[in-house]
């Protein structure tokens, strides 16, 4: 008899009963006797030089304590910056130091600490430290940032460019193009989001001056790494003197991956004064200093044969880096972007050129896709302006341009080489959820009618490359981590397991899945299996959680750590059976001998042996624990296609989202439940990002929506009920068959939403509008059709 | 939420909110918080002390008197949508109510904070235009009662002294025949009206005998439109005369942010202006 599958099942999280009955503990839960408040005085300037900082008054606020500026942290001799994490050739490097000092570069960028007894003390004497600041001019806008007379934020990087990088073969790809039928143009901005995690960054330090260790629990994605870089750049002590915890944390989008000064600056506070001390970032603050996401100019083009066969593909984008590099910044537009301009088409020729800009704004870096949605952008973009001159439909001009099935592995031009996939059943059974050929016969009834609301219906099929990544290429390519992980299992002598994962999770419910992994390989129940993460006092290293790659980098990792388990176990099993341990087999929860079932070891027989060590085989050493490090052999590749059904108010401009198809293949599923909140989750982000949000700047670089007032996130009463569906090709190169969910949905809908809405006025010459769709921009759209 | 340090009283009664309120220096009424407290959140606002009048109970609840509704300054928005009284006295009023926020803010904010507030894009303001109702203040020299148009003087000014207190705001009761309707155009971050359009029509014998549009969101103070409907009284109310005369519609110096300009909001105005008399139309003939 086989056991009920655990994999494939919507086991309910087991996280949810404390998080939703206010139980979590998140960081600014944590108090300590003699706790500090640490508030930091930032820049209301996008650009000036930082004269005199007076603390006078500030330091006559009762309960504060102390007053610190960058001179006090350049003499206390640490190393003082936050780095980046990912190097490209000839990339320009300025430091970033964990206060600015002479000169501030974007709208909060810190100049001062102030440290007092309550959170109210040292906000009140932050607002009382006096800066005089000689504003200088700023920018925004990084193709503008790179035109003469710009503006200029390091001297190390003229025309404020940090990288200038390219991919593909250029001079391939200018033949495709003199040599094509058609060639399709669009120039777009990927507007720049906000990442808005429900939980503010938080950090709280503790330094023990006996042992020379600091304990900093924050809002961390990847504590190893945080670790890593405080002892490295920022603080100087020593790796295993820094503890870092993270708690329950809130969601991070990315956001909460990158190493930033405020974390780093509490560690700091409390060593200097031998005292507990916790920031926590206000919203506004959170708004202004977690890195945003997107923020690109580009002109791309695409061309294609007299069959509507794509031959070549070109696109140059400005990508803003903000004022410094953040962590993973120079990865972003450039390895996560720019290799996945191939989208799920076999294009014979591709050209990407990128330049990374330095503008007075906040830093910008991974956020929820990370480069993959601003590529889908384009590339779907370019797919249906392709359609728009061809004369092709959406649909079919897709279709005949997939990556045919028989040609995986398929080695594109743009160095990636895609493992599996099957593009058109996906297609094809979102066009049939949608009811296509219905929503555009529909479509043609309202235009000749006039009445009603306008339709549009949009296609999105998208690529993504994640369960990030193999070691050996993210090396090769500038990373400077290895992006493998870590597991360990360890049997207690009753049989049930603790694992201890390197995927530090924050809201994806890793408990519950790797507690499925775990119970379907040793055939135990779900409640036999517990999850440590988030410690790296626990966790003996591990990269975190982000790229989609906790299941298939992490999950792949447990899996191989109980191969290792489940090996010994054979071993000890035939010993007791008095077999040899090829003829040993573990199945349902039992070592038995192959072909004879009732000469068998239960699982806790054999895990008991295993502590006793009364009768283990000669040379074995007693327990039963494994420790594993899993380097996948390449990226995974989730696809699918999604269909947004939109109507417009023809006098308003109103945009409605009424449907949305989904289908999307993410290969076998361990938590169905799990996947879909996922997919519903990015779905909801990517739409934010098509229909309302966007951070504004000014042409100063004045961040003009730094609020919940004027940022627009998408509402639940601004969207429909989502039609999922999936189809499943599974990753043939991790030992799951998995390849991640995270970022599917918000990297496939911005597309799939932009097109529609273009499709629903097409009749009126629109042939490209910006994202955010904003009603204003629509209307006018409307009244000025083609010209727009 | 890390606001500068303020006292903190509770009024027991209207004379003692202004009898503190003459006394203390820069000291705010606070009712349901939900404007006043982000205010403070942000150090928008740092008053030096806060004065306590959720509990007042005489500044509560919706009470009819012939052809004159009151409704309390404190009574919650919440409860204002959901008053039977106040939905077949003055159906305006609770629609537009029922359209501010969500449950949250519906549940704690006040009828005389909003108005007191006066964010021109609150959803409020203009309701109390179209209908003409009447605000009642008591201060230090005694009670006092203000047109609603007199009322709102400026972006978040209003006529109401430092030291006054809003009481009540007396509503008309909707005449025999009047249909009423408050649309709303939502300000896609904030929730609050980007343009909100309150319109009031009575119809006798089929003739429009009486009309009214406000709105919220496109100037400082809340528009009365009455170019728009000055020329409806006496004709049918026919869906082509509303197209003609909403494109009266004439606006000074309209508002606009990042999402949405001047020029916009005026347009969405005319829009929501000839669809929020239409709907009024149709439900006082229906
Ligand atoms: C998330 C959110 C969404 C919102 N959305 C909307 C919306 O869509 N539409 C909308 O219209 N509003 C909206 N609001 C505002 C809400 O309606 C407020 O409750 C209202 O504007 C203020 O009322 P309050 O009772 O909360 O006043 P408070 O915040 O307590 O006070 C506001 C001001 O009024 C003064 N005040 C209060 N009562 C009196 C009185 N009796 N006499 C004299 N002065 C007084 C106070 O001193 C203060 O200056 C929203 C608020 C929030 C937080």
């Amino acid at each position: 008899m086989t056991r009920n599958r655990v994999i494939g099942t919507s086991v309910k999280r087991r996280e949810d009963p404390d998080l939703i009955t206010g139980r979590g503990r998140y960081t600014d839960d944590l108090t300590r006797p003699g706790m500090l408040h640490l508030a930091i005085v930032r820049s209301p300037y996008a650009h000036a030089v930082v004269g005199r900082i007076d603390a006078t008054r500030a330091l006559e606020v009762p309960g504060v304590v102390a007053v610190y500026t960058a001179a006090d942290l350049e003499a206390s001799g640490i190393p003082g910056v936050v780095p980046t994490a990912w190097l490209l050739p000839d990339l320009k490097t300025p430091p970033h130091p964990l206060l600015a000092k002479d000169r501030v570069r974007y709208v909060g960028d810190g100049v001062a600490l102030v440290v007092a007894d309550s959170r109210y003390s040292a906000r009140d004497g932050a607002d009382l430290v006096e800066v005089d600041y000689e504003p200088l001019q700023g920018v925004s806008n990084p193709r503008k940032a790179t035109e003469a007379g710009a503006p200029q934020l390091f001297d190390e990087a003229p025309g404020n460019i940090a990288f200038d990088w390219e991919l593909g073969d250029a001079e391939a790809t200018d033949r495709a193009f003199e040599g094509a039928a058609t060639v399709a143009k669009v120039a777009l901005r990927n507007n720049r989001l906000i990442p808005h995690a429900v939980e503010p960054r938080a950090a709280l330090a503790e330094w023990d001056r006996s042992a020379g260790s600091v304990t900093i629990h924050m809002t961390s994605q990847n504590p190893h790494v945080h670790r890593l870089l405080m002892s490295l750049a920022s603080l100087g002590l020593p790796e295993h003197k820094i503890r870092i915890v993270a708690p329950e944390v809130g969601g991070g989008f990315g956001s909460k991956i990158h190493h930033y000064p405020d974390e780093a600056l509490a560690a700091w506070c409390a060593m200097q004064l031998d005292r507990p001390v916790k920031w926590t970032a206000t919203r506004s603050e959170t708004n202004m200093t977690d890195a945003h996401g997107r923020d690109h100019v580009t002109e791309a083009e695409i061309a294609l044969d007299e069959d509507g066969r794509i031959v070549g593909l070109r696109a140059n984008t400005w990508a803003a880096m903000g004022a410094y590099l953040s962590t993973f910044a120079p990865a972003v537009p450039t390895y996560l972007h720019g290799t996945l301009l191939s989208g799920q088409y076999a294009i014979p020729a591709i050209h990407v050129h990128v330049f990374g800009v330095f503008t007075s704004t906040t830093p910008v870096d991974a956020y929820r896709g990370a480069g993959r949605p601003e590529a889908t952008y384009i590339v779907e973009r370019l797919l249906d302006r392709a359609a728009d001159e061809t004369g092709l439909d959406a649909a079919e001009i897709r279709r005949r341009n997939f990556v045919p099935p028989d040609a995986f592995p398929f080695q594109t031009q743009v160095a990636l080489a895609y493992d599996s996939g099957n593009y058109a059943p996906a297609l094809d059974r979102a066009l049939e959820m949608a009811g296509y050929d219905d929503l555009l016969a529909e479509q043609s009834r309202r235009r000749a009618d006039g009445d009603g609301p306008l339709l549009g219906v949009g296609l999105s099929s998208y690529i993504e490359a994640c369960g990030i990544a193999p070691s050996q290429v993210v090396g090769s390519l500038g990373a400077q981590a290895g992006l493998w992980e870590s597991a360990k299992i360890r049997v207690h002598p009753t049989g049930s397991v603790t694992v201890y994962t390197g995927s530090s999770a924050h809201g994806q419910g890793h408990e519950t899945t790797f507690s499925q992994i775990v119970a379907e390989k040793l055939g135990l129940d779900v409640d036999q299996v517990d999850v440590v993460h988030g410690d790296t006092r626990e966790v003996q290293f591990g990269m975190g959680t982000y790229g989609s790659r906790s299941a298939a980098v992490g999950g792949s990792a447990i899996v191989t750590g109980l191969d290792k388990v489940i090996a010994k176990g054979r071993r000890i099993a035939a010993h007791m059976l008095e077999a040899a341990t090829e003829d040993v087999v573990f199945e349902d929860g039992a070592f038995q001998v192959k072909g004879v079932p009732d000469r068998a070891k239960a699982w806790g027989e054999v895990v008991l042996a295993a502590y006793l060590a009364h009768d283990l085989p000669e040379e074995m050493e007693p327990g039963l624990e494994a420790t594993s490090f899993y380097n996948p052999s390449n990226f995974t590749y989730p696809f699918g296609t999604h269909v947004a059904v939109v109507e417009i108010d023809r006098e308003t401009g109103v945009v409605r989202l009424v449907r949305y198809v989904a289908v999307d293949d993410v290969g076998n599923v361990i938590n169905p439940m799990i996947v879909d909140g996922q997919i519903h989750g990015g779905i909801a982000q990517g739409v934010g990002q098509a229909l309302w949000e966007e951070a504004v700047y000014d042409d100063d670089g004045q961040l003009l929506t730094g609020t919940m007032l004027d940022y627009a996130l998408p509402r639940a009463h601004n969207l429909p009920s989502y039609e999922l569906d999936r189809t499943v090709t599974p990753c043939p190169h991790n030992p799951l068959g998995v390849k991640g969910v995270g970022e599917a949905g918000a990297i496939a809908s911005p597309a799939a939403v932009v097109n529609a809405v273009v499709d629903a006025l097409f009749h009126l010459g629109v042939r490209h509008l910006d994202m955010p769709l904003t009603p204003e921009k629509v209307w006018r759209a409307m009244k000025e059709g083609g010209r727009s | 939420m890390v606001p500068s340090a303020f006292d903190f009283h509770r009024a027991g009664s209207v004379d003692e909110a202004i009898e503190l309120l003459g006394r203390l220096p820069d000291a705010k009424l606070l009712a349901g918080g939900h404007s006043l407290i982000p205010m403070m959140k942000l150090r928008l606002a740092q008053p030096g002390a806060v004065i306590d009048i959720g509990r007042i109970q005489e500044l509560s609840g919706v009470c009819r008197d012939g052809d004159v509704v009151s409704v309390g300054a404190l009574t919650r928005h919440g409860e204002i949508a959901a008053s039977e009284e106040l939905r077949a006295s003055c159906p305006l009023l609770a629609e537009a109510a029922g359209k501010i926020g969500d449950p949250a803010v519906r549940n704690r904010g006040t009828l005389g904070g909003n108005i007191a507030h006066a964010d021109p894009a609150s959803d409020l303001p203009a309701v109390l235009i179209a209908v003409g109702a009447v605000v009642h203040l008591a201060g230090p020299e005694g009670r006092r009662q203000v047109a609603a148009r007199d009322f709102f003087v400026d972006l978040l000014t209003t006529a109401l002294d430092p030291a006054e207190v809003i009481t009540r705001v007396d509503f008309p009761v909707a005449a025999p025949g009047t249909g009423q309707a408050y649309l709303k155009h939502e300000h896609p971050a904030s929730g609050y009206a980007v343009v909100g359009a309150a319109a009031s029509v009575t119809l006798s014998g089929g003739r429009c005998t009486a009309a009214s549009l406000a709105f919220n969101g496109i100037s400082a103070v809340p528009h009365a439109a009455d170019e728009v409907v000055s020329g409806l009284v006496g004709g049918t109310l026919d869906d082509a005369s509303l197209a003609s005369v909403s494109s009266l519609l004439s606006v000074r110096d309209p508002l606009g942010d990042v999402h949405a300009s001047g020029e916009y909001r005026v347009e969405l105005a005319r829009v929501y202006g000839r669809r929020a008399l239409a709907s009024a139309r149709d439900r006082a003939s229906g």
